[in-house]
């Protein structure tokens, strides 16, 4: 191609995919809670490790997670990662904290936003709980949850974070 | 847990994202050939020729640069009739996916045969491309191929 046709070069593409999601009996059930503003994980009979968000069986040991667990919206930040770059359609402006969120007696964490707290001084292991929405605004979602705040609780050690093999 | 099929939750979902990409100096060539109603194949140094157009030899890796004109025409080499076009078919009518080769190559391409019954289209049969009037280079300059018997 000659340079003067340069720009023609770049096409514009579009990826464009429409489906039906069905969220399946564990999510199901999951979600009807997260509704009414309460965060219920199951756990494995034979493991005992507390899922949340559940999916309905134990990657372990391959059986249903038949146990409903209550737990309650404070955790720990299990993990975090500073984003900088802006992501297309995203309304969140960077810098902002997206962390692994580990509710206290589960076994697993989930992503979810952490705000309310100087970036700097964000670490692992550090006490949150989560900030909800006005409660006419709960839907079927963890978007429910606005996002995490620090609490003024102590850290938790972060080796008990690592899985426990019961 | 206890949810049955009837109560489980259920939502649409929409996955859409543009983005810009560039064809490289190889494939812009056979989409400005198409809005000339030209179809490029690319061609070997043991003169084989691959249409759709690559830019690399799939047998031996050497780059392909040297382009040659195909087609128009062709003959089916396989072909697939689709009888319920959905929303996202470029067809709305029934219509056949074809592998088309076309007249000069040496491989076959994927594309549509349309204005045609179902029992008109055999494997061998001669088929030519329909021109888009609005060419946007894209393979959907060629709108679709019809039968040429």
């Amino acid at each position: 191609m000659s340079n003067d046709q340069a720009p023609k070069d770049y096409r514009e593409s579009l990826i464009h995919l429409e489906y039906q999601y069905t969220a399946g009996s564990a999510t199901t059930t999951f979600l009807n809670q997260v509704k009414e503003g309460r965060l219920v994980g199951q756990a494995c009979p034979k493991c005992q490790a507390v899922y949340v968000p559940p999916r309905g069986s134990c990657p372990r040991d391959g059986i249903a997670t038949t146990i409903e667990v209550p737990l309650t919206d404070k955790g720990c930040i299990e993990s975090f990662t500073v984003v900088h770059i802006p992501i297309p359609g995203n309304p969140i402006v960077p810098p902002y904290v997206c962390a692994m969120v580990r509710l206290d007696k589960a076994n697993i964490s989930f992503l979810h936003l952490i705000q309310g707290v100087e970036i700097d001084n964000i670490r692992i292991g550090m006490r949150i709980q989560a900030v909800w929405k006005p409660k006419e605004e709960w839907t079927h979602s963890l978007e429910n949850i606005k996002w995490f705040a620090p609490i003024d609780e102590p850290d938790i050690d972060v080796s008990t974070l690592r899985f426990q093999a019961s | 847990m206890s949810e049955t099929k009837a109560t489980l939750l259920k939502a649409p979902f929409e996955l859409s994202y543009k983005y810009k990409r560039s064809s490289g100096p190889i494939m812009s060539q056979v989409f400005e050939g198409l809005a000339k109603k030209k179809i490029l194949g690319s061609k070997s140094k043991a003169n084989k020729v691959y249409a759709p157009a690559a830019e690399y030899d799939p047998h031996t890796r050497e780059a392909l640069t040297e382009l040659i004109e195909v087609g128009p025409g062709g003959i089916i080499e396989s072909w697939s009739w689709v009888h319920q076009p959905s929303n996202h078919h470029l067809i709305q009518t029934p219509f056949a996916f074809a592998l088309i080769k076309l007249d000069g190559a040496d491989t076959a391409m994927l594309h549509m045969i349309s204005d045609c019954e179902k029992s008109d289209l055999a494997i061998g049969n001669r088929v030519k491309a329909v021109w888009s009037e609005t060419p946007t280079e894209s393979i959907a300059d060629i709108q679709h191929f019809i039968l040429d018997i």
